[in-house]
């Protein structure tokens, strides 16, 4: 193509204002712009919920009596599992690290994600698969009234456990 | 008060003049009663039978709907092989799918005590439920596979260079914003796929508190978070999510697509109509001109292609050499031509889709249930190739390779600017032979690679590298591998054949045969555990 044709189809690029009328009419337009950017910005804000619909994630479980040493029990609607040893209660949620599915637990203790193929050892560290983090201990507490209460969006170190 | 007064005798006398008896007004009304639907078609066509040259250039440019188009047409833009229709065809998918999806819009609840009910409703018992579902099932796998089609088009014939560069960037929103409206579809029929499909999705969007986790910044800086409550306005899938993937659905993506919808038209006019070759605006011997007389010592070359600037409205030219008989030369006229070829397209498009949904059902498995995932929840076709990212890296997979091949694709035209060939399919012969030897090296490369992660395994199989840190395998996995490959493959080409444009169809080239070949094996090879099987038929049975 001709240098001619290059003019015309390349960037006419903007000068830099040279007198105080450029410089006003730019910054008016740039007022401008960056009012109605952060008006977008503020109405942005309504779609970020700052109430959950599942905001109350606190589980009663039952008194810690009805739950023997050695116990090891899944709760499907929290996807939870419960587990009681000489040490004490902890709680290990199913939720995959990877994209949310549900992990399995297998018999000898191992958990694994039927979506990507996760595995994870007994306490939820990554063994293998896609996850990129350990599986979620949750915190437990034990109420005023004496029951067991799983707390599913507070997450504890793993290793921590609740004696009763 | 005063002028009323003064007035209205003269008009009584005005009205009496005529006189009671002569029927001029009432014979007038009469004869413009009869001839009123002569007139509403004047005033609403403003042409004659578009039979000459004038009122068919008027029937197009008089025409809101089809002044879009220009009122002459180069013959080349007609021919089978410069579009294969894929533009037209995807245009009038996105019309069908409106249609179809404002008719179920009457019958479906957005809510999940009701979605899935109202599903069943329009299978079972809604009158032509069934088709308009299958049609808009239908249509949007079409319309996705057209749009990718029609990318491939445009690239190459290299219809993406000079000043239809914009028009790339514009079409390549478009392809994001057909696979959102797709991805968004997908849940509102509630079922177990949808569900499972969406959480997915949603933890994907989540997935780049895989980097802010090593950077150590996810307590303060947590953009995963945000993007997944933004998208489901709760922590799970449900109710939440539902109605914000129905207002993108049918308003927010719809409205967006449309205006980028007629800009990408509006370009095609501006940016001097459909590619074509060099060759196609050649003068025939018998037209051609005399040379122009020029000021002596001042060679002026004759102009040997048509103009740049489109035809103006009435097909007249713009230009400062003379143009006579000649500024029209390879052109035809719009009406009825290109109308004919566009009617033709638009036929067999809407054929294809009612036969498909005649006889193929569009797939409704049992209602969501949060607590049993699917296995193996298997996205649409489209997004299996990137389900199969996302199997090596959940970041990587599904934000960051998807991020990387739409911008790299996006500035493909402002690194390629080599004007040469366009408007030849792959450029000429040289180019063919790239894309093929492109193929070869794409089907070694992405085979070898699927086959390794298969049977030998990556980082976490192995003994001496099962506890490497995470972002050695966001950054180090079979994907990331993939991009890097190909963009060496693309440079080793341009240097090889001192052409940007040949690297540019290196890389396209790879990058269909990779979204090819992973949609294959996530489709075909991926089963239960999303382990590997040689067909379905090998699942194990539970």
């Amino acid at each position: 193509m001709t240098p001619k044709q290059d003019q015309l189809t390349g960037a006419k690029r903007f000068k830099t204002p040279k007198t105080r009328r450029d410089f006003l009419g730019l910054a008016a337009a740039w007022s401008a712009v960056v009012a109605l950017a952060m008006a977008m910005l503020g109405a942005m804000r309504l779609p970020m919920p700052s109430v959950f619909p599942e905001s109350n994630s606190r589980v009663k479980l039952g008194t810690p009596e009805r739950y023997a040493v050695g116990t090891k029990q899944y709760f499907p609607k929290h996807r939870l599992w419960l587990f009681r040893d000489e040490a004490g209660f902890h709680a290990i949620s199913a939720t995959c690290t990877h994209l949310g599915c549900i992990a399995v637990r297998n018999d000898d203790g191992t958990f694994h994600c039927p979506c990507h193929g996760s595995k994870f050892d007994a306490i939820g560290n990554v063994e293998g698969g896609p996850a990129p983090k350990a599986l979620v201990w949750v915190q437990l507490t034990v109420s005023p009234e004496g029951w067991l209460v799983a707390d599913t969006f507070k997450e504890v170190k793993q290793g921590t456990v609740l004696v009763v | 008060m005063a002028d009323t007064q003064v007035e209205s005798p003269k008009k009584q006398e005005q009205v009496g003049g005529r006189g009671i008896g002569d029927d001029g007004a009432l014979r007038e009304f009469g004869s413009n009663l009869v001839q009123t639907p002569g007139r509403f078609r004047d005033s609403m066509i403003r042409h004659g039978t578009p039979t000459s040259s004038r009122t068919r250039s008027q029937a197009i440019f008089t025409n809101f709907f089809l002044h879009i188009l220009p009122t002459r047409t180069h013959v080349h833009a007609i021919k089978a092989m410069t579009t294969l229709g894929l533009g037209v065809a995807t245009f009038v998918l996105f019309l069908l799918l409106c249609i179809t999806g404002i008719l179920l819009m009457v019958y479906y609840k957005p809510s999940v005590d009701q979605a899935y009910g109202s599903m069943l409703d329009i299978m079972h018992v809604v009158p032509t439920g069934r088709l308009m579902r299958n049609v808009h099932r239908w249509s949007a796998h079409a319309m996705v596979f057209c749009v990718i089609l029609h990318m491939a088009r445009a690239f190459y014939t290299a219809a993406y260079k000079g000043r239809r560069q914009f028009n790339w960037v514009i079409g390549m929103s478009l392809f994001v914003m057909t696979l959102a409206l797709s991805f968004t579809g997908y849940l509102l029929p509630w079922d177990q796929l949808a569900f499972w499909a969406v959480t997915i999705g949603a933890n994907i969007a989540q997935s780049p508190q895989e980097l802010t986790d090593v950077l150590g910044i996810t307590s303060w800086f947590d953009v995963g978070r945000m993007q997944k409550e933004l998208l489901l306005g709760a922590h799970h899938v449900g109710q939440e999510a539902l109605i914000r993937f129905y207002v993108l659905h049918v308003m927010v993506l719809p409205i967006v697509t449309s205006v980028l919808i007629a800009v990408h038209f509006w370009r095609i006019r501006k940016d001097g109509g459909l590619v074509r070759p060099r060759s196609a605006d050649e003068v025939p011997a018998d037209h051609a001109t005399p040379p122009a007389k020029s000021p002596p010592g001042k060679a002026v070359s004759p102009v040997t292609s048509a103009p740049l600037k489109t035809y103006g409205l009435m097909g007249l030219m713009h230009g400062k050499t003379p143009a006579v008989n000649r500024e029209l030369r390879n052109t035809i006229s719009t009406w009825p031509n290109v109308l004919y070829v566009i009617g033709a397209v638009s036929m067999v498009t809407v054929l294809a889709m009612l036969v498909l949904g005649m006889f193929f059902d569009a797939p409704l498995r049992e209602m969501a249930n949060p607590a049993v995932p699917e296995n193996p929840a298997k996205a649409p076709w489209y997004f299996l190739g990137l389900q199969e990212l996302v199997s090596y890296s959940a970041f990587m997979g599904g934000v960051g390779i998807p991020a990387i091949v739409v911008i790299g694709l996006a500035l493909v035209p402002y690194l390629d600017r080599e004007k040469e060939d366009t408007g030849i399919w792959f450029s000429g012969a040289q180019g063919r032979r790239v894309a093929l030897w492109s193929v070869g090296f794409a089907v070694v490369v992405v085979v070898g690679m699927l086959w390794f992660t298969v049977s030998v395994g990556w980082l976490r199989d192995w003994e001496s590298t099962a506890h490497v840190p995470q972002i050695v395998i966001t950054i180090f996995n079979p994907g990331t591998v993939f991009v890097v490959v190909f963009a060496l493959w693309s440079l080793f080409i341009v240097k090889r054949t001192n052409s940007t444009r040949m690297g540019a169809i290196g890389l396209f080239t790879c990058f269909l045969v990779g979204f090819a070949i992973l949609t294959y094996f996530a489709t075909v090879h991926r089963g239960p555990n999303w382990d590997f099987f040689w067909s379905e038929s090998d699942w194990p049975v539970h």
